[in-house]
């Protein structure tokens, strides 16, 4: 059997052949495209769904208002349980990184972050069980205690709720699962500060905690700042924890330690959407729609300051 | 695997005359120039490349070797914006004419490269049929185990690892991985060989065994071996070009090429002198 | 003359048991005292912490410092960060444990809700409805989302791949909730209004996985060396073959391990699947027709609206969550081991 003549017939030089080609590449680049197509349906279609919402008149929806007037006091309740958990997660985020990277053991390092992310990996109905049902009735000493002394600060004006199911919870509910977020990028960012600088300020007779307030902090200041903003936009959009934390009543307040709050857009939604119908319906899409809009403008945000960061 | 009888034929092949192509010249370049985008690399290349003979090409690094090697089997066009302008005939036919697909180039002028890359998934066995597989033509198992005997002793690799031809190429030495490399290019039984610095990540040892390597394989394939080592040059091939730049931002370019005794104890050019007697590069 | 010697300064330091032998007692103390008081322990021992850091913080200054002081109140500061992240960690892993243990049985994982009020029942139609939303949700997203990263690594040049990886990166950041409403609008607006089915919600998880398998799929692409390739195009092998029988086999390890990370993600929702799939009590395999239960929901509702007595309700909404808790451990956990065993580490 002669190996060489049957079973390979020598490749003339032909024409191009780049059928099987173009097409893998057509439907890779068509993947691609389902990206963008994606993103616009999800546009379109809220639109389409939210417009009689928009355009309907102050009786046709709930509370006899217009829409604007249905969604602030949900904005505002959004923003302020997202601001409340930022405020509390990037210093401890940013904590949590430090230690993982400079202070904890080498050997341990990968561990430790493997342990921070299993926050991440809760799912979010479970962390609102735990808000309503540890969390809150565990905190009700403390919420009294902050009405009892600090009652002249609009936040703490009170009167306390006997079931911890407050704004503040919420709050630091949502802290706990935005932290692992900002602090995965945020560790990354510090493991890769120049070693250079930092063993040249340590020779210099810094401290450790003046090397890292010299050299590493300043290196990681536009991955705290973009993901400051990744973990916003996730707070933003968080609704199981608040929808089975919260006590809604709709005001709007600073007050983040009494029983009257007012929901975000999506546990409103979350709440109201299995029994609503008709133009109920429209309004709960129209708000989702807003909250779609501001959590595209913080993640397009956040991308936009690594990029920038990074060519710099 | 291949019985005694087909193993008979192998080792006859091995001993046949060569290939059933015409001419004496293999590949024919003529004002041939390499571009990156808007940057010349190499200009202005004249060469004839013969057959079943084993042509080095040396120079300083950066003087534009490898990316004309890589002009002779259209892989430098692979880089986003390079692109070629003048002829590379393979046996009379034009590499770079239009109607030209450069896949049907490449299963005619092969390639082996400086670091060895067996793919790390596939055997042994895979490995040197994955040319042939995974072109989708249909084989008999029959028909592969013989052309995988015959490369892997085409490159002297057989006796090594006929007992573990399912175990994972990576598994090798670096000097056998460098020769598994080869019995792969070599199992689609291309005209033409390119080899792209194959021992310089080696070891002395398996270096020496490349080039012998070289010798043998050139019975049946011609042989285009791009080096930094002279000494490698002398050894190893027939006939040898020297590529230079003049200065840096100019591109590289042929400067002399002739036989290897000649190149190496009487070159015409001066610039080829001073590199071989190592006053430069 | 003679030239004395410089004096190199003494540095003085604290002995090394000091702020350990700070910190233990006051924490003692905080156990003491609580166990006197009554006041709550977590309370009690953060305020010794805080006041065992200002001991120790004022002792250094005077030993070692002002510079060497505020560097160990740094240490204090960063240490009780970690130490605050992992407390509500534990406290939920125990709370969950503790309380789902309750109606971890077998009736649980074989009964529905049908039929049953109070006592009994279990959760074998969410736990079905949950591998099969999630089933399906996978089966449209790992594809596209593959061809895309393919796209991206291989393919993509100029300004089309700059906006589809933008707007990958921005598709991260949909709230779930938004992701559920879209998929409700786009089956409300072809079968009409208040639609609830299985397959809604999948598409719904589908639009949440789809970055995440795209962006770890990409990475796994540019990790496999370009050497690869090349030798493959030496060949003589189209770009196409060279991708799907050398560049993915290589990848595979990672590509799996990254689809695993996606599952693991969308299990746990819960918002996207209220507004899509509905509330049933009993087991219904077929997304494409009726409602569909699945864990997550299945656990918000049984707390969330509890009968009287409300205690089975909340009992076996723990059950569920802890059934949720150990499904997303365990795709972790496999997803590291294989990523470990074939040497690529996932970044999020």
């Amino acid at each position: 059997m002669n190996a060489r003549s049957d079973s390979l017939t020598r490749t003339k030089v032909t024409r191009p052949s780049r059928a099987g080609d173009r097409l893998f590449a057509g439907i890779a680049t068509g993947a691609g495209v389902t990206i963008l197509a994606l993103l616009a349906g999800v546009a379109i279609f809220l639109v389409m769904k939210s417009w009689p919402a928009l355009t309907a008149r102050a009786d046709e929806l709930p509370g006899n208002q217009n829409f604007a007037h249905y969604v602030w006091p949900l904005a505002f309740g959004t923003l302020l349980s997202a601001g409340i958990a930022i405020v509390i997660a990037v210093p401890l985020a940013v904590g949590v990184a430090l230690f993982i990277t400079h202070f904890a053991p080498r050997r341990l390092a990968s561990t430790l972050s493997a342990l921070v992310d299993l926050l991440a990996a809760i799912p979010s109905v479970i962390y609102g069980l735990w808000g309503i049902a540890v969390l809150g009735p565990k905190s009700v000493g403390l919420q009294r205690w902050l009405y009892d002394h600090l009652a002249f600060l609009p936040f703490f004006k009170g009167p306390p709720s006997a079931t911890g199911r407050t704004m503040l919870v919420v709050g630091v509910v949502l802290a706990i699962m935005i932290l692992p977020i900002i602090s995965a990028i945020v560790r990354e960012v510090f493991a890769q500060a120049p070693r250079s600088l930092k063993e040249g300020s340590l020779a210099l007779g810094a401290t450790r905690w003046e090397m890292i307030r010299m050299v590493v902090l300043p290196f990681g200041r536009p991955a705290i700042i973009s993901a400051t903003m990744l973990g916003l936009g996730r707070a933003l959009g968080e609704t199981m924890a608040v929808a089975i934390i919260l006590s809604v009543s709709g005001i709007v307040t600073f007050n983040v330690v009494s029983p009257s709050n007012p929901s975000t857009i999506a546990a409103n939604i979350a709440l109201n959407f299995p029994e609503s119908s008709g133009i109920k319906v429209n309004a709960l899409i129209a708000s989702g729609l807003v909250l779609f809009g501001i959590t595209l403008v913080v993640n397009m945000g956040a991308r936009l300051v690594i990029a920038r960061g990074v060519r710099s | 695997m291949a019985t005694s009888a087909s193993r008979e034929q192998v080792e006859t092949q091995q001993t046949a005359t060569p290939t059933t192509a015409s001419g004496p010249t293999a590949i024919e370049v003529s004002e041939l120039n390499l571009y990156y985008g808007s940057f010349l690399a190499v200009a202005d290349v004249n060469m004839s490349i013969e057959r079943n003979k084993a042509t080095a090409l040396i120079g300083a690094s950066g003087c534009g070797k490898s990316t004309f090697l890589r002009s002779l089997n259209r892989m430098h066009e692979l880089v986003p914006g390079a692109r070629a302008e003048g002829t590379i005939a393979l046996d009379g036919e034009d590499v770079y004419s239009p109607t030209v697909d450069p896949v049907a180039v490449r299963r005619r002028v092969g390639m082996v490269f400086q670091a060895p890359n067996p793919f790390p998934t596939m055997s042994i066995y895979d490995n040197v049929a994955a040319g042939l597989k995974l072109n989708s033509r249909r084989i008999k198992k029959a028909d592969l185990d013989v052309i995988v005997e015959r490369s892997l002793r085409g490159a002297n690799l057989w006796d090594e690892v006929k007992d573990r031809l399912d175990k994972p190429g990576s598994g090798l030495s670096g000097g056998q991985q460098q020769r598994l490399c080869i019995a792969r290019a070599t199992a689609i039984e291309p005209e033409v060989l390119l080899m792209d610095e194959p021992a310089s990540a080696l070891d002395p040892i398996s270096t020496l065994a490349i080039e012998d390597l070289v010798q043998e394989l050139k019975r049946e394939y011609t042989i285009v071996i791009v080096t930094h080592n002279m000494q490698q040059a002398s050894r190893a091939s027939d006939i040898t070009g020297f590529f230079n730049i003049e200065a840096a931002g100019q591109p590289g370019r042929l400067v002399e090429m002739d036989t290897t005794e000649k190149i190496f104890t009487n070159p015409s050019n001066k610039a080829t002198e001073d590199y071989v007697s190592g006053r430069f590069g | 003359m003679e030239v004395a010697a410089p004096r190199l300064p003494r540095y003085r330091h604290l002995p090394a048991w000091a702020p350990w032998a700070v910190y233990g007692a006051a924490l003692a103390l905080a156990f003491a005292m609580s166990r006197m008081t009554g006041v709550n322990v977590a309370l009690l021992a953060v305020a010794a912490v805080v006041l065992a850091g200002l001991v120790v913080h004022a002792w250094s200054r005077t030993v070692e410092g002002a510079r060497q002081a505020v560097d160990r109140t740094a240490t204090l500061a960063v240490t009780s960060a970690f130490a605050l992240a992992l407390v509500p960690l534990v406290s939920l892993l125990v709370t969950v444990v503790r309380k789902g243990a309750e109606r971890f049985d077998l009736e649980f994982f074989t009964h529905s809700l049908r039929n049953v009020v109070g006592e009994g029942g279990g959760a074998v139609h969410a736990i079905v409805g949950t591998l099969i939303i999630t089933a399906v949700a996978a089966a449209v997203s790992v594809p596209i989302g593959i061809l895309c990263a393919i796209y991206l690594r291989e393919y993509g040049r100029g300004k089309l791949a700059a906006a589809v990886t933008f707007f990958v990166d921005v598709m991260t950041g949909i709230p779930s909730i938004v992701a559920g409403l879209f998929a409700y609008a786009v089956f409300a607006i072809v079968l009409g209004p208040g639609i609830r089915l299985g397959v809604i919600g999948a598409v719904a998880l589908s639009v949440l996985m789809l970055p995440i398998v795209v962006r770890s799929t990409e990475e796994m692409l540019r990790i496999v060396p370009d050497e690869l390739r090349e030798a493959s195009y030496a060949l003589g092998i189209a770009k196409w073959r060279t991708v799907v029988k050398v560049v993915l086999p290589t990848a595979l390890a990672g590509i799996v391990t990254g689809v695993m990370l996606a599952i693991a993600r969308v299990v746990g929702e819960t918002a996207p699947l209220l507004v899509t799939t509905g509330v049933i009590t009993s087991v219904n395999t077929n997304p494409f027709a009726g409602r569909m239960m699945n864990l997550s929901v299945f656990a918000y509702y049984e707390y969330k609206t509890p009968g009287v007595p409300p205690e089975p309700y909340f009992a076996r909404a723990w059950a569920a969550a802890l059934t949720l808790i150990i499904i997303v451990l365990a795709l972790y956990t496999v997803a590291r081991l294989v990523s470990r065993r074939y040497g690529t580490e996932i970044r999020r």
